[in-house]
């Protein structure tokens, strides 16, 4: 395709410049540009590769024709066959390769590699979308060259991640209903994915959520390495990963600040981790003499195999911090391990104190608080374990920041101090506080009646249509006299006899009767009962699709108003034909229905109805409101 | 909630509250012609009606509430009758009926001494949420009066159109009934049918009714509106074809199809405020809701 580029430029260059001399001609570069671009596609076109294609298509998504030229192999491919998954490997890898697999019985796969990652990137979403869509649309058929040419469209009005793709594909192939609605909006044209997907943002945002945890610390103690032994010969190997690492720099902070020190001045950080190994053996087979010999020997080894200075150092800091109210003296008690017969397991020996060597000693309860003390502070970086060094080197960072903020925090020594005093009071000898409360605001009721009346009187001339009116020729006086004067009028007399006529009663239980009795028939026994339960189940599920159509389109639609862009009139525009096709469907649906559902029928159909011709008369409404202000100006300009 | 543990009591044993529309501009004037009945015929099918409720059982209890245009109030209530029966001097109707008519000749004195004359004749709706309340706060009593009370229920009588300046007040009326389970049934006599009855006896679990022939209404009352809380369950009575949902705004009281609501209290408003009157609540962004007939 350069080839294609390099010889169109230089063809129309060329021909501006015989323009420019011989006749005069004069072209701007923009224009030039486009010519350009025309000439390389129609040539482009003559490759099967984009025959079917208009010229349109190709110029709106020439990001994707741009890119596709190292891998044409790949449309072709995919035209002939669709595709099954892909794969791809990551970036900052050596190669940059794509695998395309597919059905073993259509013949393997695909591996293509690409020169820059950035074009496999292109390609992977582009493969990505066509996959996702060729997923959903396998039900109905699709020719998947129709599917690739409506993807080349989508790919470039949204950049979507191949992730949220699919799980945009995942929600429709798990929801049939949400697929046709897809099916009959996004595929028709009548609204695009965005505004599709707009509204339903909870859907595809519970899924990013639940990845956005922040994980922590294992609890196994990763920190204390088992090496693995080979029977065979006498090597003890060790393997170490980021993770365990990452804990053992969080845990031991004297092997962080030494392997900061010393590496990659002194040693190689191999060197570094087979001194700690080696250390953590001496450790393991509890010669604390042996320890001592080796400290005594090497003073980096010394590091790894005496007490953590700094651990201690921490430890103190926090303990001047505790609150003096808390009763130390009860641990005492509490101190079995210098009872006979006690002592914690590990490793199957018992450990036993041994003053001499206590320096290299290193106990398992000591190591267990150490790490669950690590486990609840949590995980000080959220960064990927990479390079040990540069972890090393952020945890430093931040335990630098902690302790600046520590130092510096005025307002939490205070709140301390404020606290202890508090908890050390004593409450017979103290005032009472007044608690802080907020003032309470209610709203003052009788602004709300009286607006009621003066409410009232206006309320008068809103006669809601189609009842009629009382008339109230009568003052107020005159109705009140009326009313009393036939209530002692009615005191003089007695009570009507008889009261109800019998034939008027006759009639009235009749009337009745038969009314319930034909509601029964038409509605059912069971009030609960729906009408809908009663129509067969096609109709059942035709009307149900039509009112969620109907629901999705005149959500857009009134969305729309006030229509402000253009983009937003074309639009309403797509969706008020989409609802006049609907409008139909629905009055056939009301004539095909048998005779005895039929009224039901349209007493459902009627509100659809409504709601559609609401939005019919506002939009012509609209279009009036438009045409006559178009009228109004001069150059009739929209 | 309280009313389940009066199945210890006998099942069918009921407290019906009835209200009463005494709006003057309802009976008296051209109206009444047209209407077919008139405020005595009226009343005799009542009190008939009250008659044969306080037979069925002799635990049933009857409650008779006025609602006038200025205020309501307590007219009758069977419970605190006195031991001496009083009649007419002519002994033409029975106690009850003659203590109602006087009742309602005191209330009609009082009703009409607070009406305000600035106001023009013409204000056609009663106070019907002025009435719920009283009928409620009535019920509420009798809930906590022990654990033997019958099982109360409310019925309208109402003739006059709805008022839409009364929605909030009457629509929390129908809440707080359907929260203590009281069904609210309504027999509208106007001309023009209710909203608010209709929305009240379709959230309560209540009976709608706007009785085409009027001289029977005995028979209607009779034949719908006396089955006590117990029979419904097995008796088929009369559904309305549709229920009208339509709602008033809340700043000018006209009744709405399409609006606004605070997204903090759901108050709805016809126009788009900054500031919700209700709650307070300051607002960014304007949606429209429109409402949708059932």
């Amino acid at each position: 395709m350069w080839k294609c580029m390099r010889a169109a430029s230089l063809w129309t260059i060329w021909e501006e410049r015989n323009g420019r001399i011989f006749q005069e001609k004069e072209r701007s570069l923009a224009e030039v540009k486009e010519c350009i671009m025309t000439r390389t596609i129609s040539w482009l076109k003559t490759s099967d590769l984009f025959v079917n294609y208009s010229i349109d298509d190709l110029r709106r998504n020439w990001a994707v024709v741009a890119s596709t030229t190292s891998t044409n192999i790949i449309l072709q491919a995919e035209r002939k066959s669709p595709p099954e998954g892909h794969k791809f490997t990551k970036e900052g890898s050596k190669q940059a390769l794509l695998n395309l697999t597919q059905d073993p019985e259509m013949g393997g796969g695909y591996i293509f590699e690409f020169d820059k990652f950035s074009d496999r990137d292109v390609c992977r979403d582009f493969v990505g979308k066509v996959l996702g869509k060729i997923q959903s649309m396998v039900s109905s058929g699709q020719d998947a060259r129709a599917v690739s040419e409506r993807s080349a469209v989508a790919v470039h009005d949204e950049q979507l991640s191949t992730r949220e793709m699919e799980h945009r594909m995942k929600l429709l192939r798990e929801d049939s209903e949400l697929q046709k609605l897809h099916k009959q909006f996004v595929i028709a044209g009548v609204l695009t994915e965005s505004e599709f997907w707009a509204t339903r943002k909870k859907l595809l945002d519970t899924d990013a959520r639940t990845s956005k945890q922040r994980v922590g610390f294992k609890s196994a103690m990763l920190a204390d390495v088992r090496p693995l032994t080979d029977g065979r010969t006498n090597k003890v190997t060790f393997s170490l990963t980021p993770e365990i690492i990452h804990q053992i720099f969080a845990e031991k902070p004297a092997v962080h600040q030494a392997f900061l020190n010393f590496v990659p001045n002194k040693m190689t950080e191999k060197d570094f981790w087979t001194k700690y190994c080696r250390a953590e053996y001496l450790h393991r087979t509890k010669n604390s003499i042996a320890a001592a010999a080796e400290a005594a020997e090497d003073e980096e080894l010394a590091i790894f195999l005496k007490h953590d200075d700094i651990l201690a150092s921490e430890a103190r800091r926090k303990i001047r911090r505790v609150d003096p109210t808390l009763d130390m003296e009860a641990d005492q008690g509490d101190d079995y391990m210098h009872l006979p017969d006690h002592g914690i397991f590990r490793d199957g020996n018992k450990e036993v104190m041994d003053s001499e060597y206590e320096l290299y000693k290193r106990t398992l309860s000591q190591d267990l608080n150490r790490h669950a003390a690590v486990v609840l502070e949590g995980r000080a970086l959220d960064l990927e374990l990479g390079d040990t060094r540069t972890v090393a080197e952020a945890l430093a960072r931040s335990k630098q920041v902690e302790l600046a903020t520590e130092s510096s925090d005025e307002k939490a020594n205070e709140k301390r101090l404020e606290r202890l005093s508090q908890m050390a009071g004593i409450e017979d000898l103290q005032s009472s506080r007044g608690l802080p409360f907020a003032p309470l605001c209610i709203k003052d009721p009788r602004e709300y009646f009286d607006s009621q009346q003066a409410n009232a009187l206006q309320a008068l001339g809103d006669t809601i249509g189609g009842m009629k009116p009382i008339n109230y020729s009568l003052s107020t006086e005159e109705a009140y006299g009326s009313l009393r004067d036939l209530i002692s009028e009615m005191k003089a007399t007695g009570l009507n006899h008889p009261v109800v006529k019998p034939d008027v009663a006759l009639k009235v239980l009749n009337a009745l009767t038969q009314h319930l009795s034909s509601t029964k028939h038409h509605v059912g026994k069971n009030p609960q009962e729906s009408v809908l339960d009663r129509l067969p189940r096609k109709t059942k599920e035709e009307l149900l699709h039509h009112w969620t159509s109907i629901q999705e389109l005149l959500k857009h639609f009134w969305s729309s108003y006030p229509i402000t862009t253009t983009h937003l009139y074309s639009k309403v525009t797509r969706l008020k034909d989409a609802m006049s096709q609907i409008y139909p469907k629905l009055q056939e649906i009301k004539e095909s229905m048998q005779s005895d559902f039929r009224h039901q029928v349209s007493l459902l159909v009627q509100p659809m109805l409504q709601a559609l011709d609401a939005a019919f008369a506002h939009y012509e409404a609209e279009l009036q409101k438009r045409s006559t202000k178009a009228g109004t100006r001069p150059n009739g300009t929209v | 909630m309280a009313s389940i543990t009066s199945k210890l009591y006998s099942d069918d044993v009921s407290l019906l509250v009835v209200l009463l529309d005494t709006n003057p501009f309802l009976w008296s004037g051209e109206n009444t012609t047209t209407n077919s009945l008139s405020f005595p015929k009226f009343l005799t099918h009542v009190f008939s009606f009250l008659n044969s409720i306080l037979l069925l059982n002799q635990l049933n209890q009857v409650v008779v509430i006025a609602t006038g245009l200025n205020s309501c109030d307590y007219i009758y209530d069977s419970s605190s009758s006195p031991t001496t029966v009083e009649s007419l001097e002519n002994g033409r109707m029975p106690a009850l009926c003659s203590k109602l008519l006087q009742n309602l000749e005191e209330f009609l004195a009082r009703d009409q001494e607070l009406n305000k004359d600035e106001s023009p004749p013409g204000i056609a709706s009663s106070l019907l949420s002025g009435s719920l309340s009283l009928a409620l706060c009535y019920i509420q009593k009798v809930f906590r009066s022990g654990p033997l009370h019958p099982q109360p229920r409310i019925l309208c009588l109402q003739g006059s159109s709805d008022g839409p300046e009364q929605y909030v007040a009457i629509m929390n009326a129908i809440f707080s009934a359907q929260r203590s389970m009281v069904p609210i049934d309504a027999c509208v006599i106007g001309a023009q049918h209710s909203a608010f009855l209709q929305q009240a006896s379709y959230i309560t679990g209540g009976v709608y009714l706007k009785p085409p022939q009027l001289d029977g209404l005995f028979q209607y009352l009779s034949t719908v509106f006396s089955t006590d809380l117990q029979s419904r369950s097995f008796l088929q009575l009369p559904k309305p074809v549709g229920v009208d949902f339509r709602a008033s705004c809340f700043c000018h009281k006209k009744t709405i199809d399409m609006g606004y609501i605070c997204s903090v209290c759901l108050s709805i408003f016809c126009k788009h405020h900054k500031k919700c009157s209700t709650c307070g609540g300051h607002y960014l962004v304007s949606c429209k809701i429109s409402g949708f007939q059932v």
